[in-house]
């Protein structure tokens, strides 16, 4: 089911949290709020659960206009950044909480949580309680519980937030998978650029209560529309009067046409890709990305003079 | 030494406070068990326990449903005047009993703005409205007191996501928000239904202690003492009955309440 939100404001105090919104989000994909803290990213999500409401503005979901309904009558999934779970349940109660509301039969909801437990791997945990379950486990009770009453829409707020690094990264892969079968319309809030571009189909890039630019990721990281996207989706120095990105600038040890000649300051290895920290004659500070190959290449070492060319360089008017 | 004497001091500390006069009831009773079973079971004493018990159970229901109504107000609410709510609920814990009771008479007795009752048949004063008045009075803040920080704990979240996932704001309430603060809950209802039991002083105030009418139990005991030319049985055992009662409710509570669970 497609979301529309249209020239959506809200202000908490003095905070203007979202500055005239309007986005659209197509039936069936997955789209990222992305922007730091403070960008009104959780806030729209909110919105369009109907968990906080907007000033101005409307929010339809399917065509239809939700924006004087209540949370319970908008048919959204919710999915919370610290899980949300009812602490006094089993994970099968909390799974089946939505269907209990809606007085299904026993035997239904029995049929239906298993299901979903199995879908999120949690089938030999239904008697537990949250407080026994690993943060991981317990967001994926939280998607189960979300899924259980057939969401048209799926919303995660920072849904992986809480969670170490290579939980978070297992979860999002699983995510994407389950998006993949389900096809349900899903909206993931995030401040995590690579979390962003590594599920969804569309980011939505904002800032300051506004929304920067929206596109599939690739658009968002090649295209930038202004400095903020530029900066804040992948990383990106300012040279001169633009931008380039890391992996944009070229190492070579004799200069050669517009180049700079800087310092290397450190080495840092990540495998394959290697990361070369420079600093130039201004004291400014860059970075480099480059391959293991190339830095045994060229011998590169700590305190060496090299030149750097950007290959691509990026400005706004 | 310092942990070992630190530790002989706080028992210490409890023996000579709690447990020495507790104990030296239950010796005295024992003493002259006949004595203070004729008390327990005399007619006029069976009514008070009677009374004190109809006055705890209206408190506690009142103030368990009001407490929770606060609690709610105080962490949730968005009226102004949350703050001052928030603070103007401990008064009676700083006011002396006396001084509620003596206000209660003051107020419905003949004369007061609240006269208006007594005068059209409904009398309040010396008899058993002004001892429930007075008792949920001073145990107002229990209940409240004990779920207000369950209540910031918990945070919103969970409601919501029972919101979310089709509750109403009732349901999210019976579902998730009262078992989420049962213990809380229980806690306050047990200190207020254990004050309740122990109320004195305004009680004495308003009541007109009526033997067999509006004499509650602590009265009784106080009766029994005053009037004990010699004979402190019968005032021992209707002590021993009432701490008997104030100490089983508190292990029936720690008994139920779940290893790890906090209130």
């Amino acid at each position: 089911m497609s979301i529309s939100v249209r020239r959506v404001t809200k202000r908490f105090d003095e905070f203007l949290a979202l500055d005239d919104v309007s986005v659209d989000v197509a039936a069936g994909s997955l789209t990222a709020l992305l922007g730091p803290s403070g960008s009104g990213k959780s806030t729209l999500l909110r919105i369009i659960a109907g968990l906080e409401t907007a000033d101005s503005g409307d929010v339809s979901i399917d065509g239809v206009d939700v924006t004087g309904r209540p949370p319970q009558k908008r048919g959204v999934g919710f999915v919370f950044q610290h899980y949300a779970a009812f602490k006094h349940m089993t994970v099968y109660d909390n799974v089946a909480f939505g269907l209990a509301i809606r007085k299904r039969p026993k035997a239904e909801i029995a049929e239906r949580v298993g299901q979903l437990l199995e879908l999120v791997q949690l089938e030999g945990l239904a008697t537990r309680y949250p407080s026994q379950l690993s943060g991981g486990q317990r967001q994926r009770m939280g998607l189960a519980r979300a899924l259980a009453v057939d969401p048209s829409v799926l919303l995660l707020d920072e849904p992986f937030g809480a969670l170490d690094a290579r939980v978070r990264a297992e979860l999002r892969e699983w995510l994407r998978r389950l998006h993949d079968e389900t096809q349900t319309t899903t909206v993931i809030v995030t401040h995590d650029q690579e979390e962003a571009m590594e599920v969804a189909d569309e980011v939505a890039v904002m800032s300051q209560g506004r929304i920067e630019q929206v596109g599939p990721p690739q658009e968002v990281y090649e295209r930038p529309e202004n400095e903020f996207v530029m900066t804040f989706v992948g990383q990106a120095h300012r040279i001169g009067d633009g931008f380039v990105r890391p992996h944009d600038l070229e190492v070579a040890l004799e200069p050669s046409g517009a180049t700079r000649e800087v310092m290397i300051d450190r080495i840092v290895h990540f495998g394959f890709a290697v990361r070369l920290d420079l600093l130039d004659g201004d004291g400014e500070r860059l970075s480099a990305q480059t391959t293991r190959d190339r830095v045994e290449l060229l011998e590169l070492e700590v305190g060496q003079i090299v030149y750097v060319t950007a290959a691509r360089h990026t400005t706004f008017a | 030494m310092g942990r070992l004497g630190l530790r002989f001091v706080a028992l210490g500390y409890l023996v000579v406070i709690l447990v020495g006069p507790l104990f030296m009831m239950v010796w005295r009773t024992a003493e002259d068990l006949d004595g203070a079973w004729a008390a327990i079971t005399a007619p006029d004493t069976i009514s008070a326990f009677k009374l004190t018990l109809l006055v705890t159970a209206i408190a506690v229901a009142v103030n368990t449903v009001f407490g929770i109504v606060c609690a709610l107000v105080i962490v949730r609410g968005h009226i102004p005047g949350r703050a001052f709510l928030n603070a103007f609920i401990d008064l009676p814990l700083a006011l002396s009993p006396v001084i509620v009771g003596f206000s209660l008479v003051v107020l419905y007795g003949a004369g007061g703005w609240l006269s208006w009752f007594p005068d059209h048949g409904f009398e309040i004063v010396y008899a058993t409205p002004s001892i429930v008045l007075a008792t949920i009075f001073v145990t107002l803040p229990f209940v409240a007191r004990e779920v207000v920080p369950t209540l910031r704990e918990i945070g919103t979240e969970q409601e919501q996501a029972a919101q979310t996932l089709g509750a109403s704001g009732w349901q999210a309430f019976w579902r998730i928000t009262l078992p989420s603060i049962r213990w809380a809950v229980v806690y306050g209802v047990v200190l207020t239904a254990a004050r309740a039991i122990g109320e004195f002083g305004a009680v004495a105030i308003v009541s007109g202690n009526i033997v067999g009418k509006t004499q509650t139990a602590t009265l009784r005991v106080e009766d029994a003492y005053q009037f004990s030319y010699g004979n402190y049985a019968p005032a021992y055992g209707i002590s021993f009955v009432l701490a008997a009662t104030a100490i089983l409710v508190l292990l029936t509570m720690i008994v139920l309440q779940p290893k790890g669970a906090t209130h």
